[in-house]
């Protein structure tokens, strides 16, 4: 059946035409072709010279200009500063004064959507510990002024009210603490292992930072595909399957990855003020227990005070610290070599070594790239030495830094004292006032308008 | 913010934990002072120095944004406004025409205008462009290279670490201050 009468009679009477211009079209793509090759063995060694000098136009003529639209201004980045701090104070205010859920729920959300949604994830004092970490090592990169201050003031609020940063502020903590639904119970040990994984996490990003390998923080933010509502697919993955877990197990990424809340987790032992419950009251009713989702509240043991281990155990965890920082450096220093294969100047060193012993060329871009700069080889294998030198060193530290986090755990473990009162353990405690909303004691006070009992307020100090 | 101190008699807990609560702010005020040392007032953003560039067609698929930031400019002084712009035509093309079966762009975001006989103008649709770099290779190899890719700022989100600069096989991205945030090529380089 012909369906298309009119296409056909068409074609079949231009047949020889069209078979003539096929002919002659053939003979021109083969002269171009030709050309172009003549072109190309002409050109090769004369990259980026003009080879047809610009015309001279007539004066009619209006040359078109390439535009080049601005990046955010300056001012901007102040902006952020001060939304940092007026969200930080609010959240404080919120958590410690006020003592109110609402309140921390409502800074946290404007935090999601003005750190989140609106800067996208981008400049936050979590990936800023890498600019930090390089800038101390590397000298040739300066950290930007607004920078150093999304690093050093949450740091610095958590030494003063505790990780109000983590309850309110945090993009990261609070996409995942809105998807909280069905908490679940971490066990305890589990929970105290998966927890040093942020310190490895930490160590591990400040030194292929300060190497100039990596931003690694940045490279693995599970959340930023979803603010930027853009991402490849692995990242939304991983991010998809975070907040999958986020529903069950209370923001997964911030106590067991988060590398800022690794040093989050220092200070808030030291602050000076802290999310606490009514301990001169409390009834034992346990509902906070079961109400924090982060297992920051633990049941008070029976024995009054005193450290938790038996005395070998005592002894053998702080033996075990300087055994652990030796075993973890040595470790460490034999994972230098491996480790630096991370930093693209050792990676095309190695490229290009093993070109050279090959005899090709051109098996990479980036050998093919690094061989048209004219570079001698000498030059980059010294840099690469010199890279592999410095994570020889820090390897090092990382090995023994890891030793001494596994060290201090275990000492902690032992040592611990036993909490005597239903209250939030300063360090897990991620402040988001959840426990205020369950204490029958604290419902109480609210309900007679009673205003906050000084030793609240005022903590443990 | 300030709360009440209540009087008590400091327990031995509270005095370690004041001292060394002292002693990480003395950290903080140290790391400050040495790194305030080494702060720039102004930020930086990442550009992509095109001399450096060698069209590897990364930068249009390495870049977090779907569309790339990373765009082609078309650099007028220094185009030849060719007839057979080896930037706009296939290597084998068909007819020297501007059908979509000609050109090299694979998204036909080069626009081609006659002008007085025999120079054409070639220029970017931005919206259009995906930033893949076949056009800058083919005017890179065979013409004055005016076309080249840059960083949009208008679209950069300026991440901390920028992912096409990871991944970009020349090393050919880096910072820059945010006041001169573009690398272009002018006819004095080009010479």
């Amino acid at each position: 059946m012909n369906f298309f009468p009119h296409l056909v009679t068409s074609i079949h009477s231009l047949s020889v035409q069209a078979r003539r211009r096929l002919i002659l079209m053939r003979a021109g793509r083969f002269l171009i072709g030709l050309l172009l090759t003549l072109f190309f063995i002409t050109s090769w060694t004369t990259l980026g010279v003009e080879r047809f000098p610009p015309p001279e136009f007539e004066p009619g003529y209006q040359m078109p200009t390439l535009t080049t639209p601005s990046p955010r201004a300056n001012a901007m980045d102040y902006l952020d500063v001060a939304v940092l701090l007026a969200t930080l104070s609010a959240a404080s205010w919120a958590v410690l004064k006020t003592r109110s859920r609402r309140r921390v729920f409502g800074v946290m959300i404007f935090s999601l959507l003005y750190f989140g949604f609106y800067r996208k994830g981008c400049v936050c004092p979590i990936g800023s510990i890498q600019d930090v970490a390089l800038s101390l090592f590397n000298h040739g990169y300066a950290v930007p002024l607004t920078v150093l201050i999304f690093f050093l003031a949450p740091l610095l609020f958590t030494l003063a009210f505790g990780r109000s940063f983590c309850a309110g502020v945090c993009p990261l903590g609070a996409i995942q603490d809105i998807f909280l639904i069905k908490p679940v119970k971490v066990p305890g040990l589990l929970s105290q292992a998966l927890g040093m994984i942020p310190y490895f996490y930490l160590g591990t990003a400040v030194l292929l930072a300060a190497t100039g390998s990596a931003f690694i923080i940045c490279d693995y933010d599970p959340f930023v595909a979803f603010f930027r509502r853009t991402g490849s697919l692995p990242m939304l993955m991983f991010g998809a399957g975070m907040l999958i877990i986020a529903i069950f197990v209370g923001r997964p990424y911030c106590r067991f990855l988060c590398p800022y809340g690794a040093i989050l987790r220092v200070l808030s032992r030291f602050s000076k003020w802290n999310v606490t419950l009514t301990p001169t009251d409390c009834i034992q009713c346990r509902i906070c227990e079961a109400a924090c989702p982060f297992g920051a509240i633990a049941e008070p043991s029976a024995k009054p005070a005193g450290p938790r281990g038996t005395w070998p155990q005592l002894i053998g965890s702080i033996v075990l610290v300087p055994v652990l920082i030796a075993l973890g450096g040595w470790l460490g220093g034999r994972m230098a070599v491996p480790l630096s294969k991370i930093h693209p100047a050792v990676r095309l060193a190695e490229l290009v070594a093993a070109e050279d012993a090959a005899k090709t060329v051109d098996t990479s871009d980036a050998t093919r790239a690094f061989r048209a700069t004219g570079r001698p080889v000498a030059e980059l294998n010294t840099q690469a030495l010199e890279i592999r030198r410095n994570f020889v060193g820090g390897s090092w530290l990382l090995g023994a830094f890891i030793g001494f986090a596994l060290g201090l755990k275990l000492a902690a473990l032992a040592w611990g004292s036993a909490q005597t009162t239903f209250d939030p353990d300063s360090a897990n405690c991620l402040a988001c006032g959840r426990c205020y909303t369950y204490c029958p004691k604290e419902i109480l006070r609210v309900k007679q308008g009673q205003k906050v009992a000084c030793e609240v307020c005022a903590g443990k100090t | 913010m300030t709360m009440p101190e209540i009087p008590q008699n400091p327990s031995r807990r509270g005095f370690l934990g004041g001292g060394l609560r002292g002693a990480f702010l003395f950290l903080l005020g140290a790391a400050s002072t040495l790194l305030g040392r080494n702060t720039q007032k102004e930020k930086t953003v990442w550009q992509l120095d095109p001399y450096k560039c060698i069209q590897c067609t990364r930068c249009a698929t390495e870049c977090v944004l779907e569309v790339s930031a990373v765009k082609c400019v078309q650099a007028y002084p220094i185009c030849g406004y060719c007839k057979l712009c080896t930037g706009y035509f296939d290597p084998q093309p068909v007819s020297l025409n501007t059908a979509a079966e000609n050109q090299l762009c694979p998204v036909g975001a080069i626009k081609r205008k006659a002008l007085e006989d025999p120079y054409y103008e070639y220029t970017i649709d931005e919206p259009v462009c995906i930033g893949c770099a076949k056009c800058v290779k083919g005017c890179v190899l065979f013409g004055n290279g005016s076309f080249f890719l840059q960083v949009r700022h208008d679209r950069c989100l300026n991440c901390n670490d920028c992912s096409i600069a990871r991944g970009c096989p020349a090393q050919a991205f880096k910072r820059v201050p945010a006041s001169q945030p573009y690398l272009l090529k002018d006819r004095e380089h080009q010479a």
